[in-house]
């Protein structure tokens, strides 16, 4: 995979297409959320879907992805099919999980998808061992690590910071800086609220991007994953990002002003791409509604494949607690 | 063909040959955690091992318990079989959140994608004066944790061969080896290939009362059995090795026998391991029973430092034949 992005239609379609499919995807799982078809927490990734996308476009089906609790479009963007995923929140057996971890739980092992995990910083060791076990095995894969800004306020944070550089481990930290935890600012939580800069105390790389702008994190998460496969060695990317929704469906808001909402709404990463596609002459009359009409078919099958799923039966419950064998 | 000696070694050394026999049969499994390396072990379990087997399997990390277990667990998700050693389980709670949110989830939360076969080792127990902090006996605790399976070894047989068994099980498995035992010596049988990490064993039969062990206690209950042997009791005493899933069937069948029972249980008594055991004996075998079940935990303190408000915070071979004498001939 070269480090090279060449942003010609084809790629920028691409780009808009992923990202547009996790919009429309999410927009949806609110409107189930209000008639209680899905219930639970369920976290939307509304604004930061460029960063998913961008770093997605870095990784080969060799590499493993480990999750948050925000994950939709991570999943997506890794090509976890939209219906196993609305299967799951509607708790069926159809669901990649079987309807046992839901929106906060998506796993997925033929994309190496691990996880979904919703303890705030605990996906991180994880991936850890992951790239541990693949360079132990010989492959030449990388881990992508997702967290939020507020989990470089936890130990694991760190512990697994030094651990992956300590070991020279393949894992590409994606910390995705909205600017808040829950009702938290940044600001009061981190003494250095430039993520990336902790980086330098663990003799990391690392780097702040544009995290609205999927471009320019693929050409920075093309360029890590590049040299960590040459080298081995971690890389910490802060994408600098915003969540145009609540945290949650519970959540009221109190803590951000509505212009500071509306004043990150301008740089909304689809409509900004659409429109430098548009100038660029790379988007052609018709293309968007075309897009629009495919994810919302796309959409609307998921649904439709969720509605259809079927419970899983009461009396496997227990099933997977323990596992009679290691699945391969 | 003449059966080769019985070899005597402690249960450290049984410890090691464990640890190193698996790493040399699977190139998957691997040793980590805090001083393993060149210290050789906090209780010189792996000691020698780095030299013989080098940095790849034999790890030192640093202290952070929370990323190493937890990388523990993603190296057994991505095909590797970890050994990983806490020193102590006083410091796992440094790691709870990886043990109990992700080993003990994964595999149901993922609708059963992923297995984590993982191998987790820590010290426990208390009686060498190091205090509260590292006194603590928390094998109950985990054994509360639906997904995981916990085993105690407490026989130098038990801690030779249960790792290679826990190697092969699929889930996590947490051993606890008792600080006690590491200096304890006896009979290896080199007849004795492997052993099963789902039945309790009987120690020592009997058909008077039954004493209900694992670990650290196990001695202190045998020595008890002896001395009741010499007043006319003959106590059967049950190690339980395997904390979860418990051996139900096995306390069933010696209580329906006995009729009498005392659990001996290293943790306190609030909330324990010994509660359960006792719950489960009331569930199914209450009509057996010809007497009250009764306990003997350590005492609702944290561990002192003095040796003797130690040892009496502990049970004790006196406590526990006093326990099972009261059952079998009560005061008149
Ligand atoms: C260890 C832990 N503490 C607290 C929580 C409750 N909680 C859930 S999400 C969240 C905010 C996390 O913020 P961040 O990591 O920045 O991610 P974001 O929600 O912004 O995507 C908190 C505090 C949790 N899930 N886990």
């Amino acid at each position: 995979m070269s480090t090279k992005v060449h942003l010609d239609r084809a790629h920028g379609l691409l780009l808009l297409r992923e990202m547009l499919r996790i919009r429309r995807f999410e927009g949806k799982c609110a409107e189930l959320y209000q008639a209680q078809k899905i219930r639970g927490f369920l976290h939307l990734y509304d604004g930061q879907e460029a960063v998913s996308v961008g770093v997605m476009q870095a990784l080969g089906p060799e590499d493993a992805t480990v999750g948050t609790y925000r994950e939709h479009g991570q999943a997506i963007a890794r090509g976890v099919p939209m219906d196993l995923l609305m299967a799951e929140m509607f708790g069926k057996v159809e669901g990649c999980c079987r309807g046992r971890g839901g929106s906060m739980h998506i796993f997925d092992r033929g994309r190496r998808f691990l996880g979904g995990n919703a303890i705030v910083g605990a996906g991180m060791p994880l991936a850890l061992g992951v790239a541990l076990a693949d360079r132990m095995q010989g492959r030449k894969a990388v881990t992508a690590c997702f967290f939020g800004e507020g989990a470089a306020d936890e130990g694991e944070f760190h512990e697994s910071m030094n651990l992956a550089a300590l070991w020279r481990l393949p894992v590409l930290f994606v910390c995705e800086n909205n600017l808040y935890s829950m009702g938290t600012p940044v600001g009061i939580a981190e003494a250095e609220t430039a993520i990336w800069h902790k980086a330098a105390g663990y003799r990391m790389g690392g780097e702040a991007v544009d995290g609205m702008d999927p471009v320019a994190v693929e050409v920075a998460a093309r360029r890590a994953v590049e040299r960590m496969r040459e080298e081995g060695t971690p890389y910490l990317l802060e994408c600098r990002t915003y969540r145009f929704r609540a945290h949650s469906m519970f959540d009221a808001q109190l803590y951000r002003a509505k212009e500071e909402i509306e004043a990150w709404r301008a740089k909304d990463p689809i409509m900004r791409l659409r429109d430098w596609l548009e100038r660029a002459g790379h988007l052609h009359p018709g293309d968007m509604d075309r897009l629009e009409a495919e994810v919302e078919a796309e959409v609307a099958a998921a649904v439709a494949f969720a509605e259809a799923g079927t419970l899983e039966p009461v009396e496997d419950l227990e099933r997977f607690v323990t596992m009679d064998e290691v699945p391969r | 063909m003449s059966a080769a000696p019985a070899t005597r070694i402690t249960y450290r050394e049984a410890c090691r040959q464990a640890i190193r026999a698996a790493i040399l049969a699977d190139p998957r499994v691997f040793l980590m955690g805090e001083d393993v390396g060149r210290y050789g072990g906090c209780y010189a379990v792996s000691k020698g091992l780095l030299e013989e087997l080098g940095e790849a399997r034999i790890r030192d990390t640093p202290l952070s318990e929370s990323a190493f277990v937890g990388a523990g667990i993603g190296a057994a998700i991505a095909g590797m079989r970890p050994i990983v050693e806490v020193m102590t389980c006083n410091f796992s709670l440094l790691a709870l959140d990886q043990i109990m949110n992700n080993a003990a989830t994964i595999p149901h939360m993922s609708g059963g994608q992923f297995a984590v076969p993982l191998v987790l080792r820590m010290a426990t127990g208390a009686g060498r004066q190091l205090a509260a902090q590292h006194s603590h006996s928390l094998e109950g605790w985990f054994a509360h944790i639906p997904g995981l399976r916990i085993l105690a070894p407490a026989t130098i047989e038990d801690a030779r061969h249960m790792l290679a068994a826990a190697l092969a099980d699929p889930n996590p498995v947490l051993i606890f080896e008792h600080i006690m035992l590491y200096n304890m010596e006896g009979e290896l049988d080199p007849a004795v290939q492997g052993v099963d990490i789902a039945k309790a064993r009987i120690r020592r039969p009997g058909r008077d009362v039954t004493l209900v062990t694992y670990g650290g206690s196990l001695f202190k209950t045998l020595a008890a059995a002896e001395t009741l042997a010499g007043e006319g009791i003959e106590a059967e005493v049950i190690d339980l090795r395997v904390l979860r899933p418990l051996d139900t069937a096995a306390i069933m069948a010696s209580v329906t026998r006995t009729r009498r029972v005392v659990i001996v249980d290293e943790g306190w008594r609030s909330g324990s391991l010994s509660a359960e055991v006792a719950m489960r004996i009331v569930e199914e075998a209450f009509f057996e029973l010809d007497a009250p079940i009764r306990r003997v935990c350590s005492r609702e303190v944290p561990i002192p430092y003095a040796a003797h408000l130690e040892q009496a915070a502990l049970p004790q071979p006196e406590t526990i034949a006093a326990a099972a004498r009261g059952l079998v001939r009560p005061a008149p």
